[in-house]
């Protein structure tokens, strides 16, 4: 996919749809690493089983980036689409990064000595792709493409008329 | 370095307590892939098959597969093999959830269990940690509980297979439970973790599981993957109603057993225990296994009234024995005993065919009322739930249920009213509607089961192709190629429901790219053939012939009296010899010298 693309877009999480079967984590950790281990995963799928909840989650591309502001090397910073970005050669591995980040959106894989962080895969995020449920979804976060927005005023929608009749 | 397997073994001798690990033999792996086919090659290679299923000779071995811990489409199985309590045959049940995915990312391809242990314990593995621990503690728990208090003594991101109180008190046909609601759930395999005083394996990894051909082979389950999801039962059926959707197909096919069999194939009742019911009426949310594209596992919940609980399920073999067999329309006692059949450990099937069969027993009043501790007609919602809490702690009659329904009917001197197959239950499919399942039933290989050979694919659903289900032609060959395609699925590592959309080409090309093999599809399907011929050679060597591959009289002589099946029985004798001579084997339905000479089985 052309960078374009992916200007303004973001990964949006659909919990209600998630049926906890962590395709997410498989695929980001084959992306990075060609090789299956959640453990290398940027993103983690968390699971409550009374509550019938999961949760994947994965970084928040922040406006303000904590993990930039404590990068020392310079090593971490923002693309032209505001993708926050790990770079390679620049980073020392010292690891303040996963220290400042307040979701604890960056770990690290001891196998590869790399830091493990959501990229958006370039423009293609491999979780959203396979997603199998549709809860992870690469979209642009305007009011137009949130369908939650939309279910309110359907759910307005339906009340009103309920109130007319 | 491996590709698909990891390459290891954890060896643990529970009567001395010593663990160990070892390399897998790659012969072996090569011959019988993994799951399924290797764990019975590896206890072929240890066990004779005459052994006492509950002696400390028995071996109980969990495997995973090569496509385990990948992408692969609903690639999160791991079999679990011994000699089957109930059955006495062999016995191999898989499961999904995450339990075997985290065994590879601690990088075992299995544990063999040998021995016995002298008090409860459990065992606890991290990557190069592997430990037995007391589970003293544990004894007489439940399934939710046992996971919760392991979790919370180990670590919260580990993944728990164990018993629960059915399996420590020997119920013959008590489950393996992983990740609490996940089930190795026929013949009784729980039993024989619960007879070497083993409660549970707790695992948690942090290694990778690798391929040899990383590139081609996420392109070919991604492909895979958007089959899955644009065919109708696996992107569309299943999502939506579970496996129950089957309830009103299998009804309006005529071919939904009736109260223990008796009354046809066709549920006045259908209706009200269907997915469709059980989504409007208790479903919380769909649910899926580790890496699955088709999520058919149910959250359910019945809120409040008498049978008030929290689950998943029922499952629709489960469903319809506790519903349809047992005469029983209320959908909320269905779940209930489905529930308490997860927490204690047992196989709602089994559990709902046996209570059915004491149902008939009692309305002919073979059995009266003192011995059940109370009436037992069909369609009584409040039995099944009374009497499933007592199979789980063998009380009162429930020592008896305990036994499942050959071992009960043959003690009130009536083995003909068990719908049973080499002792175990037939599921959900009246062999009389879909002469298919009549022989899968025969000839399976662990007894009544309908996951060895799933002729209602074609016979009922029309995939790959419609065939007649009243008919008997060609269905010997059918069945083979199922029976070996499916032990080949089993064995690879990923969910059988896969194949509703996907074939042996598609299969084929996880497993070489996987591996690193270059062979065509039909060697592939080979290996399936060779595992099934080596679990007929330990049913042979156990004792079993020719003889104990037939159906209860029941399907053979009383004809379905209503629906599209009416007037049929199970033609059988029409469809054996076929079967045999397809196989390869002589009249007796042995596999001859050369047969196994050409599939290289030795033993």
């Amino acid at each position: 996919m052309n960078g374009r693309d992916s200007v303004g877009k973001t990964l949006i999480i659909s919990p209600e749809k998630c049926t906890g079967c962590r395709t997410c984590e498989v695929a980001c950790s084959f992306r990075k690493t060609d090789s299956f281990n959640p453990q290398n995963s940027a993103v983690t799928v968390y699971q409550y089983d009374e509550a019938a909840i999961s949760i994947p989650v994965m970084c928040m591309q922040c406006e303000d980036p904590k993990c930039m502001k404590v990068c020392t090397t310079g090593a971490i910073y923002k693309d032209e689409n505001d993708t926050v970005l790990i770079d390679r050669k620049k980073c020392i591995g010292c690891k303040l990064c996963i220290i400042a980040c307040h979701f604890g959106n960056i770990s690290y894989n001891y196998e590869q000595k790399t830091l493990v962080k959501c990229d958006l895969c370039g423009g293609d995020p491999q979780c959203a792709k396979l997603c199998p449920s549709g809860t992870i979804q690469f979209k642009e976060a305007t009011s137009a493409q949130l369908s939650k927005k939309k279910a309110l005023a359907e759910k307005f929608k339906s009340l009103l008329e309920e109130v007319e009749k | 370095m491996m590709f698909g397997w990891t390459g290891k073994l954890i060896r643990v001798n529970l009567t001395d307590g010593t663990v160990k690990t070892e390399d897998l033999n790659q012969e072996d792996a090569k011959l019988y892939l993994g799951a399924r086919g290797l764990g019975t090659k590896i206890w072929m290679n240890e066990v004779d098959p005459k052994v006492d299923p509950f002696s400390p000779e028995n071996k109980l071995i969990f495997m995973t597969g090569p496509l385990t811990g990948t992408i692969g489409p609903s690639a999160g199985r791991y079999e679990v093999v011994t000699k089957a309590p109930l059955t006495g045959t062999i016995g191999a049940s898989n499961s999904g959830g995450h339990f075997g995915p985290e065994l590879k990312f601690a990088g075992y391809d299995g544990i063999i269990f040998e021995g016995k242990s002298e008090t409860p314990v459990y065992l606890y593995i991290n990557d190069d940690k592997i430990e037995l621990r007391s589970a003293e503690h544990l004894w007489g728990k439940k399934v939710p509980e046992t996971t919760d208090e392991l979790l919370s003594e180990t670590d919260p991101g580990a993944r728990v297979a164990c018993i629960g109180p059915a399996g420590e008190k020997l119920v013959l046909y008590a489950t393996v439970m992983n990740d609490k609601h996940r089930a190795a759930g026929r013949s009784g395999l729980g039993a024989v973790m619960g007879s070497k005083k083993l409660k549970a394996v707790v695992v948690k990894g942090s290694r990778s599981v690798k391929v040899a051909e990383p590139k081609k082979f996420i392109d070919v389950c991604i492909d895979a993957r958007m089959k899955i999801k644009n065919h109708p039962v696996t992107g569309t059926g299943l999502p939506t109603y579970g496996t129950q959707v089957l309830i009103n197909v299998i009804n309006q096919s005529g071919a939904l057993p009736t109260r223990n069999w008796r009354d046809g194939g066709v549920f006045e009742n259908a209706e009200d225990i269907s997915g469709e019911a059980l989504a409007e009426k208790y479903l919380v949310k769909n649910k899926g296994c580790f890496a699955c594209s088709i999520g058919c596992g149910r959250v359910t919940k019945i809120k409040d009234g008498k049978f008030k609980g929290f689950g998943e399920g029922p499952e629709y073999e489960a469903g319809w024995a506790l519903g349809a067999d047992c005469g029983i329309k209320d959908l909320a006692a269905v779940s209930k005993a489905n529930f308490i059949s997860n927490e204690y450990g047992f196989d709602p099937i089994t559990l709902g065919s046996t209570i059915a069969c004491a149902m008939e027993l009692f309305e002919k009043g073979i059995i009266t009322k003192e011995e059940v501790g109370r009436s037992l007609y069909f369609g009584d919602a409040e039995a099944i739930v009374e009497l499933a809490e007592k199979v789980g702690t063998r009380e009162g009659f429930g020592d008896i249920l305990a036994e499942g329904s050959y071992r009960m009917a043959e003690r009130y001197g009536h083995p003909e009213l068990s719908m049973s197959v080499k002792k175990q239950e037939m599921p959900a499919y009246d062999g009389r509607g879909v002469q298919g399942m009549a022989l899968e039933y025969a000839t399976s290989n662990r007894g009544g089961c309908h996951v060895r050979g799933y002729m209602t694919s074609p016979e009922i659903l029309g995939v790959p192709e419609k065939l007649d289900p009243l008919v008997t032609e060609d269905k010997p060959q059918w069945l083979k190629i199922f029976q070996d395609l499916t032990a080949v699925v089993d064995s690879s590592g990923i969910c059988l429901f896969t194949t509703f959309a996907l074939g042996l080409p598609e299969i084929s090309s996880m497993i070489r790219t996987a591996l690193g093999w270059d062979c065509p599809d039909e060697e592939i399907l080979r290996i399936g053939e060779r595992i099934w011929n080596l679990e007929r050679v330990f049913n042979l060597k156990a004792g079993f012939t020719k003889e104990d591959d037939t159906l209860p009289p029941r399907l053979l002589k009383e004809a379905l009296p209503e629906g599209p099946a009416k007037g049929k029985v199970a033609e059988l004798d029409k469809m054996l010899g076929e079967y045999y001579r397809v196989r390869g084997w002589d009249e007796n339905g042995v596999p001859t010298e050369e047969k196994l000479k050409e599939l290289s089985i030795s033993f």
